[in-house]
C-alpha cells in the first residue's frame, strides 16, 4: 500500500558509508569520556576555522538578534519572509563570494541563483528539472555516496558509472567518458548530463582547465546537460587554484557556441568550507532561464529558513570577515592535510596527491589480502571494529579499483588526529609482524619438510 | 540544446491559477498605509500577523535561543554541524507536546513517530511520495488549497480526484460524494491510495464534525487506504466546537492496534499558529513505522535550519508562554473574524459560519452576472483590478459552485481590513444601482414587451374571429 520509493531501497542508505556511521554513533570516540571509541573519520566536515565564525557572531548579536543595524527588530518581517525568490541582500553576498572563491575570474548574477535546503536539495531539484524517469546521469567514478539517494531515488532517473582509474590519477579521459555514453545506449537510457564534483569528493583534487573544457565540449557535442557540484570549492588549499566551470566555459572557443551556458549549471553550498550544514545552505546557478523558473517553484519544498538567511547575508556581506575566513580557513586545512598524509606515510601508506577537499584518498592496496572488493570490506570492517576508525571504503563510492578509502582530517582536534595515526600504525605494524610471523612460520614448516624429505631419501639410499 | 524534463515544460506546478497571479497583481500595487493608500489590499495571503507582540517580547525575554547559547554556553559547534535527519530531540519534544496542548491535550504524541520537514509544502510532497506514485490518485474534498496541485501531484506524478462538497449542507464531506469520487477514480484507471482532508479546512475555516471524521475512518477501512489529516491550522480554532484530531477519533474508538491506525498521518507546522511561514518548520506525523523510516530519509531534501530548530525548541518548551499565546491568539483571531464578517454583513455579503482558520469563505454569488464560472472571473478581475482588494475566487480552490470567495483577515492592521470592507461596501452599492438599473430597464422591457404581445394576440383573435365568420 506504500509507493514503491517508501518499500526500496534506492535511497542507498544500505550502503557501508551510512552502516559504518551507524557502527560509530553505538560507540563514538571522546578524548575523556570514550578513549577507547571509534574515531570518526568518514564525515567531510570542517570543524577547523568555527572559532572564526564565533567571533564574528560575537562582534554582532544584534544580527543574531533579528535586529537590523538601527537596534530594531526585524524579527516581523523575517517570520513571513517565505519568497521562494530568496532574500536579496543573502543572494547579492552569496554571488560574490562564489567569484571571491574563484579568485573573481567570474561574475555571477544573482538572479541566476536559486537557493535550496542544502546541496542535498539542491541537487535533486536539478535533476527533476533536467531528466526524466527512465532518464540517465554519467557521473565518474569513484563519486559521492549520497548521490545514489540524491540523484536516482525520487527522480526515477539512472546513474550510468563513468570509469576513473589509478592508473590516471583517477581523472577523467575522454575514451572513459565516451564509453560511459555507450553503455548507457545499450542499456536504452536517454543521457541527460554529466555530473562532475569539482574538486572532488573523495579525490580531493581540483580539475584542469583542459579536463573542464573537455567535458564541456562533450557536453555540447552530445547536446546534453553539464553540472558541477562545486560544494567543496572553498576548500581549495593548495595549488593549482579553483577554476570554476563558468570559467571555462568564459573560453571565446566555446563561447562560438551561444547556448553553451544554457547547458551548464553550479551547485554550491555553505556546509563545506563555512563548516555550516546544520543551515541547510544550498543553491542551484543557471543561466537557463527555464531551469531557473522551474527550480525555483521546486525550492518551495526546501526552502532556506529566513532566519538563516538574515544571519549570514550579513556574515557574507563583511568583506573582511570572508577574506580573513577564507585565507586562515584554506591554511588550516593545508597543514591539517599534510599531517595526515605525513603521519600515513610512516605506516607505509601513500595518498592520492591532492590540493582541495576535506579528506585523503587513501591507498591501502597493499594491506589487501586480495585484490578483491571482499578483501576491501574485510580490511575495511578490521579498521572499524579493532582499529576503531570509521574510515570509508571505496566500493561505497562505486570506486572501480579496491583498496581505495576516503580519510577525513577536518572533522576532528589535532590530538584526536593524532591518535587515529598512532592506532593505523599500530595496526600496520602488528599485521606486518603476523605477517612476518606467518611467512617465518610457513618458511619453517617448508623447510622441515624438505629436511625430512632429504632425510628419508638418504635412509632409503643406505637401506639398498 | 538539451533538453529539460516534463516536469519543467508541463504547468503541473498549477502556477498559473488565478490564486497565484492575483498575488502577482498585488505585488505590482502593493497598498500602504502612507506610501501608497490606494494600492492593493492583499487578501489572498493567509497569514497570521495578529500575534507578534507576544513573540517578540518572548525573543526580547530570552536571548540565549537567538544566540546559540544554552545556559550561558556557546553551542554554536554543535548547532552548526547539526544535520541529523532525527531532528533536534529538545525540538521535536516541545513541539509534540505543542501539538497536545492544541488539542486540549486529548491526545498525545511521540517524538519517535515525527519526522520534521521545511515546512507543510515539503511534509505534504514527502508523504505522497511514500504513499503514492504514477498511475495513483489521492481524493480530496473541494474547495481545497490551490497549493495542493504542485504539492501532490507536480514531482510525485500521482493525481487528484475531488470530492465534491457543495453549499446544500455547508461543504461537508458526505458518503455519497467519498464514494462517487473513488468511483470516478476507477473509472480514470488510477489507484485510489488515499483521502487527503485539511482539518479545520482551508479555504472553509470550519473544523470537521465527529461525523465527518468517523465517515473518513470508515471509509478508509472499508477501501483499506490512507487518510492523511492535513492539520496545519489547528492552533487557529478561535471558537466552538473545540477542535477534533482525527487521532482522537481513533483513539476514541479504541483503533490503536487495528490496521487503520498506521494508515492514517498527520501533517503540521508552525506557519499558520505561530505565523512562522518565513521559518520552514513543518512535520509528519504517522504511526507506520515503515512511512516515518522513508519520510526520515526523505527529509534530508528539506532539513529545517539547526538554528530555528534551537530558537524554536526554547520557546515552545516555554510552558508559560505557549498557554498564554495559544489563549490570546484565538481571542484575537475570533475577534478579527468577527469584524470581517460584520464588515461583510454590512455590505450584504455572508459567510460560510466558521469557527477557525485566518479566513472566511465568502457567498458572493448574489453578486454574478450569471450562474457561472465566467461570471466569478469577471466578478474577481473587477473586485482585484477596480475595488483593489486581492481575495481569491472559489474556482482557483476546485469548488463546484460559482460565486465563492476566500477572505483573508488576520495579515493585516484593524484599520486596513476597515478600509477593505469599506472599499467593498461601495463596490456593492455600486453594483447594486447598476444591478437596480439594469432591473429596472429590465422590468420596463417585459413590461412594453407584454403589452405588445398583448396587443398582438389581441390583434390575431380579432383575425381570427374575423376569419371565421
Amino acid at each position: 500500500m506504500l509507493s514503491s520509493k517508501a518499500s526500496s531501497n534506492c535511497h542507498g542508505q544500505d550502503s557501508l558509508y551510512f552502516l559504518g556511521w551507524q557502527v560509530y554513533e553505538k560507540n563514538p570516540f571522546h578524548e575523556v569520556e570514550n578513549p577507547t571509541g571509534i574515531i570518526q573519520m568518514g564525515l567531510a566536515e570542517n570543524q577547523l576555522s568555527f572559532d572564526l565564525v564565533e567571533s564574528w557572531l560575537r562582534k554582532n548579536p544584534d544580527v543574531m538578534g533579528l535586529k537590523n543595524k538601527d537596534g530594531e527588530s526585524v524579527f516581523r518581517d523575517l517570520a513571513l519572509f517565505q519568497d521562494y525568490h530568496g532574500m536579496p541582500a543573502f543572494k547579492n553576498e552569496l554571488v560574490e563570494y562564489m567569484a571571491k572563491i574563484g579568485g573573481n575570474k567570474v561574475k555571477f548574477d544573482p538572479n541566476n541563483l536559486v537557493l535550496a535546503a542544502g546541496a542535498t536539495s539542491a541537487n535533486e531539484t536539478l535533476i527533476f528539472c533536467l531528466a526524466d524517469p527512465g532518464d540517465a546521469i554519467l557521473l565518474p567514478t569513484p563519486s559521492y555516496a549520497g548521490f545514489d539517494r540524491d540523484l536516482k531515488w525520487r527522480t526515477g532517473v539512472e546513474i550510468v558509472p563513468i570509469h576513473c582509474s589509478s592508473s590516471n590519477g583517477f581523472r577523467i579521459s575522454m575514451f572513459a567518458l565516451e564509453e560511459a555514453y555507450e553503455r548507457a545506449q545499450k542499456l536504452d537510457f536517454k543521457v541527460k548530463g554529466v555530473l562532475i564534483t569539482n574538486p572532488s569528493n573523495p579525490l580531493g583534487t581540483t580539475m584542469t582547465t583542459d579536463e573542464l573544457q573537455s567535458l564541456i565540449t562533450f557536453a555540447i557535442d552530445k547536446d546534453i546537460h553539464l553540472i558541477s557540484d562545486e560544494v567543496f570549492s572553498g576548500t581549495v588549499f593548495d595549488s593549482p587554484s579553483f577554476i570554476s566551470i563558468m570559467e571555462a566555459a568564459m573560453d571565446s572557443n566555446l563561447k562560438r557556441n551561444t547556448d553553451v551556458l544554457s547547458r551548464i549549471h553550479i551547485v554550491y553550498s555553505l556546509s563545506k568550507d563555512l563548516g555550516l550544514p546544520g543551515f541547510r545552505v544550498g543553491m542551484i546557478y543557471s543561466n537557463n532561464q527555464t531551469v531557473m523558473s522551474a527550480a525555483t517553484k521546486m525550492s518551495s519544498f526546501g526552502l532556506v529558513s529566513s532566519q538563516t538567511q538574515y544571519l549570514l547575508s550579513y556574515m557574507l556581506a563583511n568583506k573582511k570577515f570572508t577574506s580573513n575566513y577564507m585565507k586562515r580557513n584554506q591554511k588550516r586545512l593545508k597543514k591539517r592535510k599534510e599531517m595526515l598524509v605525513s603521519g600515513l606515510k610512516k605506516s607505509g601508506i601513500n595518498c592520492l596527491k591532492s590540493n582541495a577537499g576535506l579528506f585523503c584518498w587513501v591507498d591501502m592496496r597493499h594491506l589487501l589480502c586480495s585484490n578483491t572488493f571482499e578483501a576491501e570490506t574485510d580490511l575495511w570492517k578490521k579498521i572499524l571494529c579493532e582499529v576503531g576508525l570509521n574510515i570509508s571504503p571505496g566500493s561505497s563510492f562505486h570506486c572501480s579499483q579496491p583498496g581505495w578509502f576516503r580519510v577525513c582530517f577536518a572533522n576532528m582536534n589535532q590530538s584526536t588526529l593524532q591518535v587515529a595515526l598512532r592506532r593505523i600504525k599500530d595496526f600496520v605494524e602488528r599485521s606486518s609482524f603476523n605477517y612476518q610471523q606467518i611467512m617465518a612460520s610457513l618458511s619453517r614448516k617448508l623447510i622441515s619438510n624438505w629436511v625430512r624429505k632429504l632425510s628419508s631419501a638418504d635412509r632409503e639410499e643406505q637401506e639398498r | 540544446m538539451g533538453l529539460l524534463s516534463r516536469k519543467v515544460t508541463c504547468n503541473s506546478h498549477g502556477q498559473d491559477s488565478s490564486y497565484f497571479l492575483g498575488w502577482q497583481e498585488y505585488e505590482k500595487n502593493p497598498y500602504d498605509e502612507v506610501k501608497n493608500p490606494k494600492g492593493i489590499i492583499q487578501m489572498g495571503l493567509a497569514e497570521n500577523q495578529l500575534c507578534f507582540d507576544l513573540l517578540e517580547s518572548w525573543l526580547a525575554k530570552n536571548p540565549d535561543a537567538v544566540s546559540f547559547k544554552r545556559e550561558e554556553q556557546s553551542i554554536f559547534k554543535e548547532l552548526a554541524l547539526f544535520q541529523d535527519y532525527h531532528g533536534l530531540p529538545a525540538f521535536k519534544k516541545a513541539l509534540v507536546d505543542f501539538m497536545a496542548e492544541i488539542r486540549g491535550n486529548q491526545v498525545s504524541f511521540d517524538t519517535d513517530h515525527l519526522v520534521l520537514t521545511a515546512g507543510a509544502t515539503s511534509a505534504n510532497e514527502t508523504l505522497m511520495f511514500c504513499l503514492a506514485e504514477k498511475g495513483d490518485a489521492i481524493l480530496l474534498p473541494t474547495p481545497y488549497y490551490p497549493g495542493f496541485d504542485r504539492d501532490l501531484k507536480w514531482r510525485t506524478g500521482a493525481e487528484i480526484v475531488p470530492i465534491q462538497c457543495s453549499s446544500s449542507n455547508g461543504f461537508q464531506i458526505t458518503e455519497s460524494a467519498l464514494e462517487a469520487a473513488y468511483q470516478e477514480a476507477q473509472r480514470k484507471n488510477l489507484r485510489v491510495k488515499g483521502v487527503l482532508v485539511t482539518n479545520p479546512s482551508n479555504p472553509l475555516g470550519t473544523t470537521m464534525s465527529r461525523n465527518e471524521l468517523d465517515l473518513l475512518v470508515n471509509f478508509v477501512t472499508d477501501k483499506e487506504i490512507h487518510l492523511i489529516s492535513d492539520e496545519i491550522y489547528s492552533g487557529t480554532v478561535f471558537s466552538s466546537p473545540a477542535f477534533v484530531s482525527i487521532m482522537e477519533v481513533l483513539k476514541d474508538r479504541k483503533l490503536e492496534n487495528t490496521q487503520v491506525w498506521e494508515r492514517v498521518h498527520v501533517v503540521y507546522s508552525l506557519s499558520k499558529d505561530l505565523g512562522l511561514p518565513g521559518f520552514r518548520v513543518g512535520a509528519i506525523y504517522s504511526n507506520d513505522p515503515i512511512v516515518v523510516a522513508a519520510a526520515t530519509k526523505m527529509s534530508s531534501f528539506g532539513l529545517v535550519s539547526s538554528q530555528t530548530q534551537y530558537l524554536l525548541s526554547a520557546m515552545l518548551s516555554d510552558k508559560k508562554f505557549t498557554k498564554e499565546y495559544i489563549s490570546k491568539n484565538h481571542k484575537r483571531l475570533q475577534k478579527r473574524q468577527n469584524k470581517l464578517v460584520s464588515g461583510l454583513e454590512k455590505a450584504g455579503i455572508s459567510c460560510l459560519e466558521s469557527n477557525a482558520g485566518l479566513f472566511c469563505w465568502v457567498d458572493m454569488r448574489h453578486l454574478l452576472s450569471s450562474n457561472t464560472f465566467e461570471a466569478e472571473m469577471e466578478l474577481w478581475k473587477r473586485i482585484v483590478y477596480d475595488v483593489k482588494l486581492n481575495i481569491s475566487p472559489g474556482s482557483s480552490c476546485h469548488c463546484t459552485e460559482p460565486g465563492w470567495f476566500r477572505v483573508c483577515f488576520a495579515n493585516m492592521s484593524e484599520d486596513t481590513l476597515k478600509l477593505a470592507m469599506q472599499r467593498l461596501k461601495s463596490f456593492v452599492s455600486s453594483i447594486t444601482i447598476d444591478n437596480q438599473t439594469h432591473q429596472d430597464l429590465k422590468n420596463m422591457r417585459k413590461k412594453n414587451r407584454t403589452k405588445w404581445v398583448f396587443r398582438l394576440s389581441f390583434q390575431s383573435f380579432h383575425d381570427r374571429e374575423q376569419g371565421e365568420r
